[in-house]
C-alpha cells in the first residue's frame, strides 16, 4: 500500500483535466454527429471516472485486489446492462418461423 | 488441552452473564447464536404458514381458508422463508461462528458491523411481521409488478421494505466476510489451504455483494410507483413491468446460489469427515463455487420465458443456464468420488450429507428440464416448479444446514446431542420430505398450477399424499428442535474434537474461548489431511 | 511492522497493518455494493431511453446545462480538496487537513444548493412525476424522464449528504487529534467514498444533461 508517494502537482494536474475534460463533453454535446454524441459523452466519462479511480482514489498504488474488485463492479454492470439490453433490442425482431405452422406449399393462400 | 478434572474453563459462554453481555456483544459466536435465534423463529413462522395452507389443499374447493387468505398464506410462507430463513441462515448462523475459527482468526474483521447486521436483519423481520399484522400481502415474494404496484391491496409496502431491511444486513455480512477471509487468514493458511466451507463462503459474500443492491432499489422503485405512481413500472404510463423481473431477478436468482453455495461448503466438509477421506478434487471444487457465483449472474432471464421478453433473449438465457449445470456437476462428481472407497461411518450429519447428495440432484435435474425454452413453457408457474425448488432449497439447503447444525453443534455448545434420536429425525425429515414434493413434480406435469386456493377434483388424490408428508416433515423437524435444546443441559460433554475432524476449529476447546485461539496458530499443511 | 499505537489496533487485528489493509478491501467492496445500487438504476435508464429516445432528448433539453456544468465543477473541485485532504492527512499536516476538510464541505454544499434549486424549479413547472405532473407542452413518456432524473439524482444528493455527515465526523476527530502520520485510515477511507459520489456524478452528467443535447 502507498504512503503520500503522490506529489500534490499529480493531484492539480489531474483537476485540470478533468475541467478540461468537462468543457469538451458540455462543448461536444451541442455538435450534431448522430449516435457519435452518445459514444463520446460516454467515452469522455468513462476517462474522467477512470482518472478519478486510478489516481484520487490510488487504485494505480494499491494492491492487485484493488484492481480486481473495481473491475468486477464495472464488469458486473456491463453484464447486467448487455443480458438486459440484450431483451429490449431484440423484442421487435420477427419471430422465427414457428414449425406448427403449415408449410407454405400446403396452403398459400393463408398468411 | 481439556485436562480432566479441571475447573470450570472459560468459554464464550460462560465469559459473561446477563441479558446485556448478549445483546451488546461483538463475539462473531455469540451473534451466531442470536442469529440461531432469528432465524429458526421466521423458519416456524415460515412453516406454519405453509402448514395452513397445506390443509387447505387437502381437498378440492377452498374451505379452510378463502383465496384471499390462502394468497397471503403463501407469500408469509415465501417472504419468511426465503428473506428470513434460507438466505441468510447459513452465513450467518454456521458462518459466523466458524469463519474466524476455520481461518485461525480471534474474530471478523468489523464485530461491530457483525453485530449491526443481526439489528438490522431483526428490524427487517419486525417491518415484514408487521405487514403480515396489518393484513398481509397477497403479492408473492416476488412482489411481481404491476399487480404491487398498482392493484395490490395489501401491505406491500411494509413487507417489500422488510426485505430491503434485511438485504442490508446480508450485505454486512458479505462485506464482513469477504474482508476477514482476505485479511485474516492464519499465517501459513495460504488460498488452496482454506476449508472448502470457507471458499463456499467467500463465493457466496461475492454474490451477496455485488446483488443485493440491485434488489435493493427495485424495492425502492416499486414503493414510489406503488405511492406516487411515477410510471417506471406502470404498462399504462409507459412502463415496462417486466423490467421489474429483469432487475428483481438479477438479484433473486443469484440468491439461490446464496441459499445453496454455504450448503454445498457444509456438504464438502461432512463428506470427507465422515469417509475418512481427502476430498476428491479440492481445486475443482473450489473453481466450481467460484464459477456458480459468476455464471450465476447470466441466468436470470429463465424465470422470464413466459414474460413478454423476447424469445431471442430467452434463447441466450436457456443455452447460459445448461451452463451453470457444469459447475454444480462438477461438485456433485467430486462429491461421490470422495465417497468411493471411503471409510464411510453412518452418523447423524452423514445421513443428512447423503440427504443432500440425493435430494439436490433431483433438485438440480429437474431444473435442467425448467432451463429449456421449450419444456417450460409447459411447466411455468405449475407444481413442477414448486417442487424442483423445494427439492433445491429444503432438500438441499436445509439438508445441509441441519447436518452442519449437527456436525458442529457439540462445538458450538459443548454438548452431545442424543445420536439413536437424531438419526431417527433425519430419516423422518428424509421420508416427509419426499412424500410431500414428489407428488408435486407429478401434478405440476398434470397441469395444476401453483399459487391456487382449489383445484379440480382429480388432482387431490396427489394433494392429500403432499399434505400427509408435509405432517410427517414438520413432526421431522419438531425433532431436533426438542432433542437439541434437551441436549444443552443433559447431553453429554463433547471434547474438542468428537468426530476426529481435521480444522482448525476442533483445535480449540468446545465451545471455544471468546478469542478463540490462546495463541495464533500457524498451518503447516493441506485441508482435509484425512488417513485414505 | 508496526507496533500497537496507543491502542488503535482493534482487538481482533494482529497489526496497524493488517487493519489498514482489511480497512481498505472492506471500503472498496462497499464501493461495488454501490456501484451496482445506481446499476439497477442506470439499467431502467438504458432501458427506457432505448423505449422513448424522444421524450429524453426533450427531457434532457429542458434540463438546466448550465448549473449542471457548474455542479459538475463543484464537484471535481471538491474531489480535489478531498484528495489533498488526505495526502495532508498522511503526512501529518492537521491544519490543513482541516482547511481542506472544510472546503470540501462547502464544495459539496454548494452542490446541494444548486440542486435543490433546480428541484424547486421543477416544482414550479409542475415536473414532479406523480398525480400532479403537468409539463408545458405534453410530451408521451416525458414523465418517465422525470422519474429517472428524480431517483437517479435524488439518490445521489442522498448519498452526498451522507458523504458531508462523514466530513463533519472527520472533522472532529482530526480536532480532537485523532489523526497521525501513522493513522489516518478514517480520511482516507472517507476519501474514497467522495471520489466514488464524485464518480456517479460523472456519469450522470452526460446522461441526464447532454445526450440528446444538440
Amino acid at each position: 500500500m502507498s504512503h503520500g508517494l503522490i506529489s500534490t502537482e499529480l493531484y492539480y494536474k489531474i483537476f485540470a483535466t478533468l475541467m478540461a475534460l468537462t468543457t469538451l463533453t458540455v462543448i461536444a454535446a451541442f455538435i450534431d454527429m448522430g449516435a457519435l454524441n452518445d459514444i463520446i459523452a460516454m467515452g469522455i466519462a468513462c476517462t474522467k471516472a477512470l482518472l478519478v479511480i486510478l489516481f484520487f482514489m490510488h487504485v494505480r498504488y494499491n494492491s492487485p485486489v484493488t484492481w480486481i474488485f473495481v473491475s468486477a463492479g464495472f464488469v458486473m454492470l456491463l453484464i447486467m446492462l448487455m443480458l438486459g439490453m440484450n431483451d429490449y433490442v431484440s423484442r421487435s425482431w420477427d419471430a422465427p418461423p414457428s414449425p406448427w405452422t403449415a408449410p407454405p406449399s400446403a396452403a398459400p393462400a393463408s398468411h | 488441552m481439556n485436562a480432566p478434572g479441571t475447573v470450570k474453563e472459560r468459554n464464550f459462554i460462560n465469559a459473561d452473564y446477563g441479558i446485556k453481555s448478549w445483546l451488546l456483544t461483538l463475539d462473531h459466536k455469540r451473534i451466531a447464536i442470536l442469529y440461531l435465534l432469528s432465524t429458526t423463529f421466521f423458519f416456524v413462522v415460515g412453516g406454519a404458514a405453509a402448514v395452513l395452507f397445506r390443509l387447505e389443499l387437502l381437498t378440492p374447493a377452498s374451505d379452510l381458508l378463502q383465496a384471499d387468505t390462502y394468497n397471503k398464506m403463501f407469500t408469509i410462507h415465501g417472504v419468511a422463508m426465503v428473506f428470513f430463513f434460507l438466505i441468510p441462515t447459513i452465513p450467518a448462523v454456521l458462518g459466523n461462528f466458524l469463519i474466524p475459527l476455520m481461518i485461525g482468526a480471534r474474530d471478523l474483521a468489523m464485530p461491530r458491523l457483525n453485530l449491526a447486521s443481526w439489528y438490522v436483519f431483526n428490524l427487517g423481520g419486525l417491518l415484514a411481521l408487521m405487514g403480515i399484522a396489518g393484513g398481509g400481502v397477497d403479492t408473492g415474494w416476488t412482489f411481481y409488478t404491476p399487480y404491487s404496484t398498482t392493484y395490490a391491496n395489501s401491505q406491500v409496502i411494509l413487507t417489500a421494505l422488510g426485505a430491503f431491511v434485511s438485504g442490508f444486513a446480508s450485505i454486512m455480512t458479505g462485506l464482513n466476510f469477504i474482508v476477514t477471509i482476505h485479511t485474516m487468514r492464519a499465517p501459513g493458511l495460504k488460498w488452496f489451504r482454506l476449508p472448502l466451507f470457507v471458499w463456499a463462503h467467500y463465493a457466496t459474500s461475492l454474490i451477496i455483494v455485488l446483488g443485493t443492491p440491485v434488489v435493493s432499489i427495485t424495492i425502492v422503485l416499486v414503493a414510489l410507483e406503488r405511492l406516487f405512481h411515477i410510471g417506471i413500472f406502470d404498462p399504462a404510463l409507459g412502463g415496462d413491468p417486466v423490467l421489474f423481473q429483469h432487475l428483481f431477478w438479477f438479484y433473486s436468482h443469484p440468491a439461490v446460489y446464496i441459499m445453496i453455495l454455504p450448503a454445498m461448503g457444509v456438504v464438502s466438509e461432512l463428506i470427507t469427515c465422515f469417509a475418512r477421506k481427502r476430498i476428491f478434487g479440492y481445486k475443482f471444487i473450489v473453481a466450481s463455487s467460484m464459477g456458480i457465483a459468476i455464471l450465476g449472474f447470466l441466468v436470470w432471464g429463465h424465470h422470464m420465458f413466459v414474460s413478454s421478453q423476447s424469445i431471442y433473449a430467452g434463447l441466450v438465457f436457456s443455452v447460459l443456464t445448461m451452463l451453470v449445470a457444469v459447475p454444480s456437476a462438477i461438485k456433485m462428481l467430486n462429491w461421490t468420488a470422495t465417497l468411493y472407497r471411503g471409510s464411510i461411518s453412518y452418523q447423524t450429519p452423514m445421513l443428512y450429507a447423503f440427504g443432500f447428495l440425493g435430494l439436490f440432484t433431483i433438485g438440480g435435474m429437474t431444473g435442467i428440464f425448467l432451463g429449456n425454452l421449450g419444456l417450460d413453457l409447459h411447466l411455468h408457474d405449475t407444481y413442477f416448479v414448486v417442487a424442483h425448488f423445494h427439492y433445491v432449497m429444503v432438500g438441499g439447503m436445509v439438508m445441509a444446514y441441519l447436518g452442519g447444525l449437527h456436525f458442529w453443534w457439540p462445538k458450538i455448545t459443548g454438548r452431545l446431542y442424543p445420536e439413536g434420536w437424531a438419526k431417527l429425525s433425519a430419516i423422518i425429515i428424509f421420508v416427509g420430505f419426499n412424500f410431500t414434493f414428489l407428488p408435486q413434480f407429478v401434478l405440476g406435469y398434470m397441469g395444476m398450477p401453483r399459487r391456487y386456493a382449489s383445484y379440480p377434483d382429480e388432482f387431490q388424490m396427489l394433494n392429500i399424499f403432499s399434505t400427509a408428508g408435509a405432517s410427517i416433515l414438520g413432526f421431522g423437524y419438531l425433532f431436533p428442535m426438542i432433542y437439541l435444546t434437551w441436549s444443552l443441559f443433559r447431553g453429554k460433554k463433547a471434547g474438542p474434537n468428537p468426530f476426529d475432524a481435521k480444522g482448525l476449529e476442533w483445535t480449540v476447546p468446545s465451545p471455544p474461548p471468546t478469542f478463540n485461539f490462546t495463541e495464533t496458530p500457524v498451518v503447516t499443511e493441506e485441508a482435509y489431511d484425512y488417513p485414505i | 511492522m508496526s507496533s500497537d499505537l496507543h491502542g488503535l489496533v482493534a482487538h481482533q487485528f494482529d497489526d496497524m497493518e493488517q487493519q489498514r489493509e482489511a480497512a481498505t478491501i472492506g471500503m472498496w467492496a462497499f464501493l461495488i455494493t454501490e456501484v451496482m445500487l445506481f446499476g439497477g438504476m442506470f439499467m431502467c435508464y438504458t432501458v427506457y431511453r432505448t423505449l422513448y429516445p424522444e421524450a429524453f432528448q426533450a427531457g434532457s433539453h429542458h434540463l438546466n446545462i448550465i448549473l449542471g456544468t457548474l455542479n459538475t465543477a463543484l464537484l471535481i473541485g471538491s474531489s480535489l480538496t478531498m484528495a489533498l485532504a488526505v495526502h495532508a492527512a498522511q503526512n501529518g499536516h492537521r491544519k490543513q487537513v482541516e482547511r481542506l476538510i472544510v472546503a470540501t464541505i462547502l464544495l459539496g454544499s454548494l452542490f446541494l444548493a444548486v440542486k435543490a434549486f433546480e428541484y424547486t424549479g421543477k416544482w414550479q413547472e409542475n415536473l414532479i412525476p406523480g398525480p400532479n405532473f403537468a409539463p408545458a407542452e405534453p410530451i408521451p413518456h416525458l414523465q418517465i424522464f422525470y422519474a429517472l432524473y428524480f431517483v437517479l439524482t435524488g439518490t445521489h444528493a442522498f448519498h452526498m449528504v451522507i458523504g458531508i455527515g462523514v466530513m463533519v465526523v472527520m472533522l472532529v476527530m482530526n480536532r480532537g487529534g485523532k489523526f497521525s502520520k501513522d493513522y489516518y485510515a478514517p480520511v482516507e477511507m472517507a476519501g474514497l467514498y467522495w471520489h466514488f459520489v464524485d464518480i456517479v456524478w460523472i456519469f450522470l452528467f452526460p446522461l441526464l444533461y447532454l445526450l440528446g443535447r444538440h
